[in-house]
């Protein structure tokens, strides 16, 4: 096996659902809340949220002819779609096989749904550089969607000011255009699988009649129908681990933490970010804060701030960027991309 | 660990509060400025200053910030 794939990201495009959730509607419906003081932590101004009649296909769809459009590519070179999302459109069929449908892919090409939060995209870069290397894919494109708005409480202030909903396209070549993938380094621990869920309306749980939003013993609101966020949890997951997580990608591709032109992690909100940031010792201008404009998107946040940093000329030609997700599951992973 | 140090890095993480109402003895998560971001705050302080781990248990049992700088500190 040689040391490095053939597998390259060539090409970034994302899209998202025209509704705007601003501060100030935010305000609006929690008048006790000081939401811009909050914000101005969080570092969110605005996030979008689907209509009602929007769905995660209708999001994967616009970022994929996204990047049709805006990279000139033609659908029909595409041989493989890895679509990644938690919010499908039913449990069954793949909703992959919605959007192969409308973006007119040939019916050579395989399409799947992966199942991944905020490692997704990373997972979804693993999946797709393991179809190239095998030589079962060629052109494969990945897809992150997430319509996280429709897990929430219309009550619960929290997670409504953080999550967004958006889609992200990106095409995986063995073209080597654009950013190769290095090794990927993943990791899981389902312990933390409470501490972030939506434990209603799937197989174990049927969706309840309970309306209410309640409030644990830690504080955190809930209602078992919509999506539960333990944030303490969650920021200590990620202080314990991003760190290591970072060392062992670095170690894994042989490079050194100064030896990285960028960083883009997970885009979770401005202050988890900073504090990383910091303990990692990442100097400020080589670290990457893009979500003011949609809030935290899921997985795909890392390919919605990477297009700023392309159009922003924050990468070109020789970057080395590291990319790092974590989050529910717990699952994380990362990578080194070498433009 | 020194408690007035403690006490003085928790009222810092307060943006609205008059940082001398903040005593010892103040139930922290009845003041009105408390929410789930200065929850985190405090928990990065403690990781920052102290490289001590802060959990959802320790909020949830400590009352007081000396509640909270004793769970702290015997960690």
């Amino acid at each position: 096996m040689p040391e490095y794939s053939n597998a390259h990201v060539a090409a970034i495009a994302y899209h998202l659902p025209s509704t705007e959730l601003t501060n100030e509607q935010l305000n609006a419906d929690f008048p006790e809340w000081s939401v811009d003081k909050i914000m101005n932590k969080v570092g969110i101004s605005v996030r979008r949220v689907v209509a009602e009649n929007e769905f995660t296909s209708d999001l994967a769809v616009a970022a994929a002819q996204n990047l049709f459009q805006q990279y000139n590519l033609n659908p029909a070179d595409i041989d493989f779609l890895l679509l990644c999302t938690q919010s499908p459109d039913y449990f069954l069929p793949t909703t992959a096989c919605l959007v192969h449908e409308r973006l007119h892919l040939t019916p050579s090409s395989g399409a799947i749904d992966i199942n991944q939060g905020c490692s997704g995209f990373v997972y979804g870069l693993s999946l797709a550089k393991g179809l190239i290397a095998s030589g079962d894919a060629t052109n494969v494109l990945l897809i992150t969607a997430e319509t996280y708005s429709r897990f929430l409480h219309p009550k619960d202030k929290g997670n409504r000011s953080i999550f967004g909903d958006a889609s992200a396209a990106v095409l995986v070549t063995s073209n080597p255009i654009g950013g190769r993938i290095n090794k990927v380094v993943l990791g899981t621990d389902g312990k933390g699988a409470k501490n972030l869920i939506v434990k209603n309306g799937a197989m174990r749980f049927p969706k309840s009649g309970d309306q209410a939003l309640h409030e644990d013993e830690d504080g955190n609101l809930f209602n078992d129908n919509c999506l539960y966020m333990n944030g303490s949890e969650i920021f200590n997951f990620t202080i314990e681990s991003v760190p290591d997580l970072v060392r062992e990608i670095l170690e894994r591709n042989h490079l050194q933490q100064e030896e990285i032109d960028l960083f883009v992690f997970h885009q979770a909100n401005r202050f988890m970010l900073e504090y990383l940031r910091k303990k990692i010792k990442i100097p400020a201008e080589k670290f990457l804060i893009y979500m003011e404009h949609c809030g935290n998107t899921v997985s795909s946040t890392i390919p919605i701030a990477m297009k700023h940093a392309l159009q922003e000329k924050k990468i070109k030609a020789g970057s080395k960027v590291m990319i790092v997700g974590f989050g529910v599951g717990y699952s994380w992973g990362g990578t080194i991309l070498q433009f | 660990m020194d408690k007035n140090h403690f006490l003085q890095s928790f009222a810092e993480q307060f943006d609205d509060t008059d940082p001398s109402t903040i005593t010892l003895e103040t139930h922290f998560k009845e003041m009105e400025e408390w929410s789930s971001m200065v929850a985190l705050m405090i928990i990065a302080m403690v990781d920052e200053q102290y490289s001590k781990k802060i959990t959802g248990a320790d909020l949830r049992e400590a009352n007081t910030i000396e509640q909270l700088f004793e769970r702290v500190s015997s960690k």
